[in-house]
């Protein structure tokens, strides 16, 4: 019986304790935490802006990121089951360009009132805008831009093929005289072969949505055209047997052993040839992603970052207001230079403090000055015309379809394969079936 | 009911009430967090539920199922599943065996080799797959190093299939092992001596002695790993994500349930194959005549 009584008492006191500490907080009005779910950038590019927005509010909110996986599929799988249940500590997130349509169907983020929507996309880069648009709404403030370029070798090619039938020659040319020829690009069952598709479907004037984005569009001819270059590339003896399970990391490792020619890749790959093969990287340009037709420029699918605002947070107008800052042009250039992500305002692609940015890199131990973006004006033409993938909630349906139905991009049959590809997109739009 | 409850003395009727108190805690427990789920998932597969469309559900009976039993990915995964069980539990089996064995007769320095042998089951799973798939890699992995060759093992299915099943082979034969272990313990040793003084060869006392008196703990370890291997998930994520037609039903379930969010749909895949390690649970009960409870000495 004491000892019942002396465990309540104390139960009490810890009770009362936990009451004092939680009136003193809320007595003072104290500024909200935004918490800001974004992956963990390495460089703390992102930490550093959160910071910088935090002194700028000035006390009215401050700002905490919370690390998210690195993987998007990972991040998207834990935003969403958060989302769905209605998590309300997610206050601002950072979305991969292909969420948008899928997150503001289902209210998992906030539409920007008129005045943000102005700030966010003012001068911003028209296709970056569309991609945190869905229905004339602007759900998500572009944030970080990319697209993928063709690096090939100057003393191996030093005109590089504008078209994927001229890549193919060139490097049948090569292999026969003994010279650096592989081919290297992304063909595993992932959303890079989704990227590859969509950006030679649209190179060839074919789309896979109509403009209401609910039906399946895929224009017999472009199609065609497309998956013939898929299947030709896949095929061809400079193609390393790997390609069924290449993604971009193993293009960048097998472009630094210097046997390839021609690699399609993100920009990722020069910082890291600089360090890990030098004598790769002084021969390495740049040129535009490869067009199907030599009148035609290529179209490439547009990735990077947006940021968005959670559909159930407690401070929407504080969290609106915290992302206008973010993706601010102070920012762009702090995730640019830190952390080589690229600007999605169009001027700063002009700007010194990007053209003229270096990287210091370590070759055989000693510390070397290297252009951080000489391919500035390169990737800004790209940018300016890019294509968005496909604008639907039912987006990941429609991208497992796509990479299920090509994969392995070797079997590819042009003929049959574009009614398959009609039948899996078509019930994936449906939301029915297994895919 | 009434009958047996008259028959009953007052102090068995009060020995019942509180055995039922005594297990109160756990019956609650495994209903909450077994029953809850398995029923809850066989509402959502009556239903038509995407987590992208909250506004949209409602009840749609069997055409989730319908939708799966129709579709040729569902037969084809399950054959592949089928095919990965088998090949793995048999090959598992042989091995096991023969480390049982030798965990069993090992006269010196017995507790090093039998944590030698357990190593590989400590190993996390996902761990254990990236290992091999490192060690499979054309351009980092050692195995194409070793055997001089250049080959891409996840491009095709037949080799993506080798590097699936010795992965789970390599994971799993200890756990084998050392339920066969046990039923090398339950095999009395005055049979094996008597069956020598008889004149069986090595061979004969094998097959004519240990293994049937060791039927039980055998058919309890394949049913074990079957119920194990059919459920595959982690190492096909990791090695092939599915491609090269090496999907298994489990990862059909993780599509449809985390990646497209279709409830509904999803956990009628859970459902077809909770149902499927239902039946192959069967199989074994009636069709083997696999008892648990022999293999724990109840009877024997």
């Amino acid at each position: 019986m004491t000892r019942r009584a002396l465990a309540a008492a104390a139960a009490g006191c810890v009770l009362a304790g936990l009451l004092t500490a939680c009136g003193g907080g809320g007595g003072e009005e104290s500024a909200p935490v935004l918490h800001w779910y974004v992956y963990n950038e390495p460089s703390g590019a992102f930490r550093t802006a959160a910071k910088r927005c935090t002194k700028a509010a000035d006390g009215a909110y401050s700002i905490v990121t919370v690390d998210l996986p690195n993987n998007a599929d990972e991040q998207r799988e834990q935003l969403v089951r958060r989302l769905a249940a209605r998590d309300g500590d997610i206050d601002i997130l950072g979305m991969d360009v292909i969420w948008t349509a899928e997150f503001a169907e289902a209210e998992w983020v906030k539409p920007f009132p008129d005045d943000e929507a102005k700030e966010v996309t003012d001068g911003r880069l028209e296709p970056a805008i569309k991609t945190g648009t869905y229905e004339d709404r602007l759900y998500a403030a572009p944030f970080n831009s990319n697209a993928e370029m063709l690096w090939y070798r100057e003393d191996v090619t030093p005109k590089p093929p504008a078209t994927w039938d001229g890549i193919l020659d060139q490097a049948a040319e090569l292999r026969a005289a003994g010279e650096p020829d592989q081919i290297l690009g992304q063909g595993q069952r992932y959303e890079g072969l989704v990227v590859w598709f969509t950006s030679l479907l649209e190179s060839a004037g074919g789309h896979v949505l109509d403009e209401s984005g609910t039906k399946v569009s895929l224009e017999t001819g472009p199609t065609r055209k497309a998956l013939q270059i898929m299947r030709d590339i896949s095929r061809s003896p400079s193609t390393p047997d790997n390609f069924a399970t290449a993604r971009e990391d193993d293009g960048r490792l097998a472009w630094e052993t210097g046997d390839a020619a021609f690699m399609t890749n993100y920009s990722f790959v020069w910082p890291s040839a600089n360090e890990n093969a030098p004598a790769v990287a002084e021969q390495m340009r740049w040129a535009r992603f490869p067009a199907v037709r030599e009148d035609v420029p290529s179209k490439v699918a547009i990735g990077g970052f947006n940021l968005g605002v959670g559909g159930y947070t407690d401070h929407p107008d504080e969290a609106f207001d915290a992302v206008s800052c973010l993706v601010g042009e102070e920012n762009q250039i702090t995730n640019a230079t830190d952390g080589g992500l690229l600007p999605v305002t169009e001027a700063l692609y002009d700007d010194p403090k990007l053209t003229e940015a270096t990287t210091e890199v370590e070759v055989d131990g000693k510390q070397v000055e290297v252009r951080s973006f000489p391919y500035a004006d390169v990737i800004k033409d790209e940018l300016a015309d890019a294509i968005v993938r496909p604008q639907t909630p039912y987006y990941n349906d429609v991208a497992l379809a796509i990479a299920r139905t090509l994969h392995p991009t070797k079997g590819i049959d042009p003929e049959r394969d574009v009614e398959r590809l009609r039948e899996a997109i078509g019930r994936a739009l449906k939301g029915e079936g297994l895919l | 009911m009434t009958a047996t409850a008259k028959r009953t003395t007052g102090r068995a009727r009060s020995e019942r009430r509180l055995g039922w108190m005594l297990c109160a805690p756990a019956v609650t427990v495994m209903l909450l967090v077994t029953a809850y789920p398995i029923v809850y998932a066989l509402y959502l597969s009556l239903q038509r539920y995407d987590l992208r469309f909250p506004d949209d559900h409602g009840f749609v009976g069997l055409d989730n199922y319908q939708a799966v039993l129709s579709n040729g990915v569902w037969w084809q995964d399950l054959i592949n599943t089928l095919v990965i069980t088998a090949a793995s539990v048999i090959v598992e089996l042989i091995l096991g065996f023969a480390l049982a064995f030798v965990m069993y007769r090992a006269f010196f320095g017995r507790a090093v080799v039998r944590s030698a042998i357990l190593v590989p089951y400590g190993i996390i799973t996902v761990v254990a797959a990236f290992a091999w798939r490192f060690a499979f890699d054309p351009t980092t992995g050692f195995v194409n190093g070793l055997t001089n060759s250049d080959r891409s093992w996840f491009t095709e299915q037949w080799s993506s299939y080798v590097v699936i099943i010795s992965t789970e082979v390599w994971k799993t034969t200890p756990f084998m092992s050392l339920l066969l272990l046990a039923g090398f313990m339950l095999v009395p040793q005055d049979a094996v001596r008597a069956a020598r003084v008889d004149g069986a060869s090595a061979w004969q006392r094998l097959w004519k002695i240990i293994i049937p008196l060791m039927k039980p703990a055998i058919l309890v370890a394949v049913l074990f790993r079957t119920l194990d291997a059919f459920r595959i998930f982690d190492t096909i994520y990791v090695q092939t994500r599915g491609a090269q037609n090496t999907e298994s039903v489990s990862i059909i379930g993780y599509q449809t349930l985390i990646s497209r969010l279709n409830l509904g749909l999803g956990s009628a895949v859970s459902v077809l194959i909770f149902a499927c390690v239902l039946i192959i649970a069967f199989v074994f009960v009636k069709g083997f005549g696999a008892n648990l409870a022999q293999q724990r000495g109840e009877n024997p």
